[in-house]
């Protein structure tokens, strides 16, 4: 039998202003290569960041998130349960979603530090205080020889002042308080969706309903098959885990 | 801008990543003291990083001084912390508006993304749209305007400029600084 060779494609970006040049900002390559081929090389790396699918929405009393549950690797759906949510406090969760080692790495990084606060000072940091240290950790890490490349979605409630918060951070360390998100091609079909119906007095059913609508829309329009997304909702009375969302309906 | 006695600083609110915009409430001119303000538009990253950093400095400044940050040290700081990165800079383009704490100059400096630092006369604008900002602030600014002609004068030049851009937008706040009081006013303008 021929011996078959399979030639190795390394997928290399050069060039850096293809595929993400800074927010709201003019071409800087040529003041910084070495930034520009280091932002460049982190995102030929995690071409999948853009296949995961992570929606929050935050209403008046509660954050409704959403993420799917499928692991890919290049083309193969590797595992069908994933969970993409860790749980940083009793009132806090991030959504995680980027390269393959960095998500869980980031992530528990993360999850321990807040609980070490805990345990050292005996009450738990608030979700922007939090998402303060989550957001100085990633930029501090930016301009490092390791830079994480991943994306986060962080939805919780403050028990302080009665308000839920959702959060919105990139892997380049830019983070901004949202009324609703949708991270990845997946979450570029939600926001039209949201844009539309979402009210901040929705009750959880409503909500759960424009997250359906939200996932449906998904699954009709998206190219890639994320067929399950696990939802979980936070409010004053912590963590709850809503049923998982199967999309029904065809593909357009 | 500066005009008689007081100055201006504007900003938009758009925060996006290239052609999707995020956040419409993302406000990149800060107050580092009573009639001090710097905007830090570029990455969104560093805009945060930077103001972080530069807030820390001007509290060490405070506590060793005992007294407030002049607008010109300002500039000096930016500067240096600027300069510190200077292989592997922060993507920001500071301007800075303030009056003297002592003789209440009106003080306005634009600097580069390394720390080169100007201080113009006139106006300095800074961001994606500053070829149209040049433009507009050029046909329309005036020596020695009053507070409010020149409010009418930053807010249009800025309107109008960055209705021309793509990537700024979906509103202004403009800060007027005054001897005796800071106004600050948002403005609702095409919201796209």
């Amino acid at each position: 039998m021929r011996k078959m060779v399979f030639k190795r494609i390394l997928s290399c970006r050069v060039n850096v202003s293809v595929v993400y040049s800074p927010a709201s900002h003019r071409e800087f390559s040529h003041y910084s290569l070495s930034l520009s081929l280091q932002l460049s090389y982190t995102v030929s790396r995690a071409a999948d960041m853009d296949l995961q699918c992570l929606i929050g929405m935050k209403f008046n009393d509660f954050v409704l998130m959403a993420t799917d549950m499928s692991q890919l690797q290049r083309i193969m759906v590797q595992k069908s349960d994933d969970d993409k949510m860790y749980q940083l406090s009793s009132h806090l969760v991030m959504a995680v979603a980027g390269e393959a080692g960095d998500t869980t790495q980031f992530a528990e990084y993360i999850a321990k530090n807040i609980q070490l606060y805990k345990m050292r000072n005996g009450y738990e940091l608030s979700p922007s205080a939090a998402v303060h240290f989550t957001r100085h950790t990633l930029a501090t890490h930016l301009r490092s020889r390791e830079p994480y490349t991943v994306n986060l979605l962080m939805g919780g409630y403050d028990p302080k002042t009665d308000a839920a918060e959702l959060f919105y951070m990139d892997f380049l360390g830019a983070s901004v308080p949202v009324n609703f998100y949708g991270f990845g091609y997946g979450g570029m079909f939600t926001l039209s969706i949201t844009d539309r119906e979402y009210r901040p007095d929705m009750t959880e059913d409503e909500a759960y309903e424009l997250m359906k609508k939200c996932i449906s829309e998904v699954k009709r329009r998206f190219i890639v098959n994320l067929p399950k997304f696990r939802v979980r909702l936070i409010s004053k009375d912590g963590l709850k885990d809503l049923p998982v969302i199967v999309a029904e309906g065809e593909a357009a | 801008m500066k005009g008689k006695n007081c100055v201006a600083i504007a900003c938009d609110l758009r925060f996006g990543v290239q052609a999707q915009t995020i956040s419409t409430d993302f406000k990149r001119v800060f107050e580092l003291g009573p009639h001090l303000y710097i905007g830090l538009p570029g990455l969104a990253t560093d805009t945060q990083t930077v103001l972080q950093r530069l807030q820390f400095r001007i509290k060490m400044y405070e506590m060793r001084e005992g007294r407030r940050l002049k607008p010109h040290t300002l500039m000096a700081m930016m500067q240096n912390l600027l300069y510190e990165r200077r292989f592997g800079p922060y993507f920001v383009e500071p301007v800075i508006a303030g009056l003297d704490p002592n003789t209440k100059e009106p003080y306005i400096c634009a600097l580069d993304l390394i720390g080169c630092a100007c201080e113009p006369a006139d106006f300095v604008v800074s961001g994606t749209c500053s070829e149209s900002l040049y433009g507009m602030c050029e046909t329309t600014w005036q020596e020695d305007m009053e507070p409010e002609d020149l409010f009418e004068c930053i807010s249009q030049s800025l309107v109008n400029a960055f209705d021309r851009d793509a990537l700024s937008g979906w509103g202004a706040v403009v800060h007027i600084i005054e001897q005796d009081k800071v106004t600050t006013r948002t403005l609702k303008c095409r919201q796209d």
